[in-house]
């Protein structure tokens, strides 16, 4: 079983109440000056862009392979078995590789803390793991962000895609990019209209720099006996060469 | 200094944030591009000539070990400090020693610098042991000399390239003059190329600055190596913009086509135009000039690839804050400190040829206890 949200923006209004319950389910300030702001930050995991009277969510996209958590050295992101990417921020030692190396640019940092941490959506981790339902679907009040498993949910958005084509772009976002995401989305627009890429590879990024990793334990070895040998070949040489030094005048040096 | 000391309290008092450009959407700046990256390249002479003098046997290049090692070993130590500013929570840089994540380039990277600063520390050890006559220790130190070599030799391999694999993950972020599947083996050539170069430098600055004799044929032969790393790395480069469809991209007018450019005046044609002169290549000041205008392309280059190529996917130009420069600019020059109350006060180079001339005889012991 694998958790995932679809979000059709054809049925968001932009009420932005998921913002709202997103920042109560965090802890996080909310007032009409932050509701204004249309970017992530380290006080807003998740926001509601708005275009005319077209909207389009951003959150964490919690890939299927999540590079920040191939990436961070210590092990603080990791994908849970049901869906969620979470942070451990007791790991953390703020290298901040995750946030250089997300396709989505996701990850966001406190950078006024003298303890920062990162901060990103974390699928409401704490509620969802016990069979719970996370803050923005739980309030959506037209179904725009939905909460299910993945394989239904891809279901229902190509069904959706086939029943009103006319509605949408032909696009099931986070099906396929970087290998697959926990966040699918349905858009009436074309995604690059709100700065969504999808020129992105269909294979799971984290493969890139584990394909060059996973010879290490081979170049080790190798790479001692190649050196340990020309070492000993090149020594050899100086020991011949002294001993047929040694030999004729009867001292070495 | 005082800039820097002022710099070094705003960011352990105010944070990140307060003492640097940096943003979400620009997390890595000068302290990951210079400090870290050029920090780690410019001591790659210590494994580039240790393994050139130990295991391949030159012992033509053994007068210059010593500053080189000791080189290597400072630059280490002073790119653990800039972690040190750099990191959001510093005092848990050891972590990924016991949290581990092997899928991690970092993870690969934070082991790797671990290991092989232990291992220059151990090979820069006979010098301070000679110092205090702790015979034990150095005879210790001797029997374990050769696996230390060798270990430090795959670390370095290691690390090098995989300060450019960093980078292999971000395919959709990194300008496509500097994004390649190969970035580990420029990364790892270039670390090879610079390392000679800076021994160059070194051994020409310390010859001035200390009044030892240059050791011109042991610089001419460096010269000659690092011309072919150069070649090797120039028509590599050149490949690999072809077979990716770069190269036209060179006709684009941008920033970065401009400092794509000046990385590649720098660090190699003009390099390989002074080197290929035989008039030139066999002067001191030209062996020099060269070496100097390779380092500074290089140093280009890390820019390039941790700054400039990657601003136009962050949307953001990034311009390092002052605080920034100051602790990075403290930071150099604390490693040209350190590294001249060493040499005044340990037996860092070999005895100056006038003494050698006073005294013929201890010569031959001197190269024994020297191994």
């Amino acid at each position: 079983m694998s958790l995932a949200i679809l979000y059709d923006a054809t049925l968001c209004i932009g009420c932005k109440q998921c913002e709202q319950a997103c920042a109560d389910r965090h802890k996080l300030p909310y007032d009409d000056a932050i509701a204004a702001e249309e970017v992530q930050s380290d006080h807003k995991l998740t926001v509601v862009q708005g275009r005319d009277d077209r909207f389009m969510r951003r959150l964490c996209m919690h890939c299927v392979e999540p590079t920040c958590a191939s990436v961070c050295p210590v092990a603080a992101l990791r994908k849970t078995p049901e869906g969620p990417v979470v942070y451990d921020e007791d790991r953390c030692m703020g290298c901040r590789y995750c946030m250089v190396a997300c396709p989505f640019s996701v990850p966001r940092y406190e950078w006024t803390k003298l303890l920062p941490r990162v901060r990103k959506c974390d699928f409401c981790a704490g509620t969802t793991l016990a069979g719970g339902v996370q803050a923005c679907a739980e309030i959506c009040p037209t179904g725009a962000t939905k909460s299910g498993e993945r394989a239904a949910l891809i279901a229902e958005a190509r069904s959706r895609l086939a029943e009103n084509p006319a509605q949408y772009v032909p696009h099931v976002y986070g099906l396929e990019e970087v290998g697959g995401t926990s966040v699918l989305m349905l858009s009436g627009v074309p995604f690059e209209s709100f700065g969504y890429r999808t020129d992105m590879v269909k294979e799971p990024i984290p493969m890139l720099t584990y394909r060059v990793l996973s010879r290490i334990p081979d170049f080790v070895p190798l790479g001692g006996i190649l050196l340990g040998g020309i070492w000993w070949i090149t020594h050899r040489r100086d020991e011949v060469a002294a001993e047929e030094h040694a030999a004729p005048s009867g001292e070495g040096r | 200094m005082i800039a820097a000391a002022y710099a070094t309290v705003v960011r352990f008092t105010r944070g990140l944030g307060a003492s640097t450009h940096l943003s979400d959407r620009f997390p890595w700046g000068l302290w990951v591009g210079f400090d870290v990256l050029c920090g780690v390249m410019l001591a790659a002479g210590g494994f580039t000539l240790t393994a050139a003098v130990h295991i391949f046997n030159i012992e033509r290049f053994k007068p210059i070990i010593r500053p080189t090692v000791l080189t290597a070993f400072l630059g280490y130590m002073l790119v653990v400090v800039a972690l040190m500013f750099d990191l959001g929570r510093p005092w848990r840089v050891w972590h990924p020693l016991v949290m581990w994540n092997p899928h991690s380039v970092m993870f690969e990277v934070g082991w790797c610098v671990t290991l092989y600063t232990t291992v220059l520390a151990l090979e820069f050890s006979p010098v301070v042991l000679e110092r205090f006559h702790l015979t034990q220790a150095l005879k210790v130190v001797r029997a374990i000399s050769v696996p230390l070599v060798i270990a430090g030799v795959i670390l370095s391999t290691l690390h090098q390239s995989s300060l450019g694999s960093l980078y292999l993950i971000v395919p959709e972020k990194l300008h496509a003059y500097w994004y390649s599947p190969l970035l580990p083996v420029f990364f790892f050539l270039s670390a090879i190329g610079i390392g000679l170069a800076m021994t160059i430098i070194e051994s020409c600055l310390s010859a001035r600055h200390f009044g030892k004799k240059l050791e011109l044929p042991l610089m001419r032969e460096l010269g000659r190596i690092l011309t072919v790393v150069l070649l090797l790395y120039g028509m590599l480069k050149f490949l690999d913009l072809y077979h990716r469809g770069a190269l036209d991209l060179v006709l684009h007018i941008g920033y970065e086509t401009d400092l794509f450019l000046l990385e590649l005046g720098l660090g190699l044609a003009l390099p390989i135009a002074l080197l290929l002169v035989p008039r030139v290549r066999d002067t001191e000041g030209g062996l020099y000039l060269a070496s100097v205008f390779t380092v500074l392309g290089f140093i280009v280059n890390r820019l390039n690839v941790s700054i400039t190529g990657m601003e136009a996917s962050a949307g953001v130009s990034y311009v390092p804050k002052w605080t920034e420069v100051a602790v990075t600019a403290g930071i150099v020059a604390a490693g040209f400190a350190i590294f001249g109350l060493a040499v005044r006060y340990l037996p860092i180079f070999p005895r100056g040829v006038e003494e050698l001339a006073a005294r013929p005889a201890p010569r031959v012991r001197l190269v024994h206890v020297r191994d």
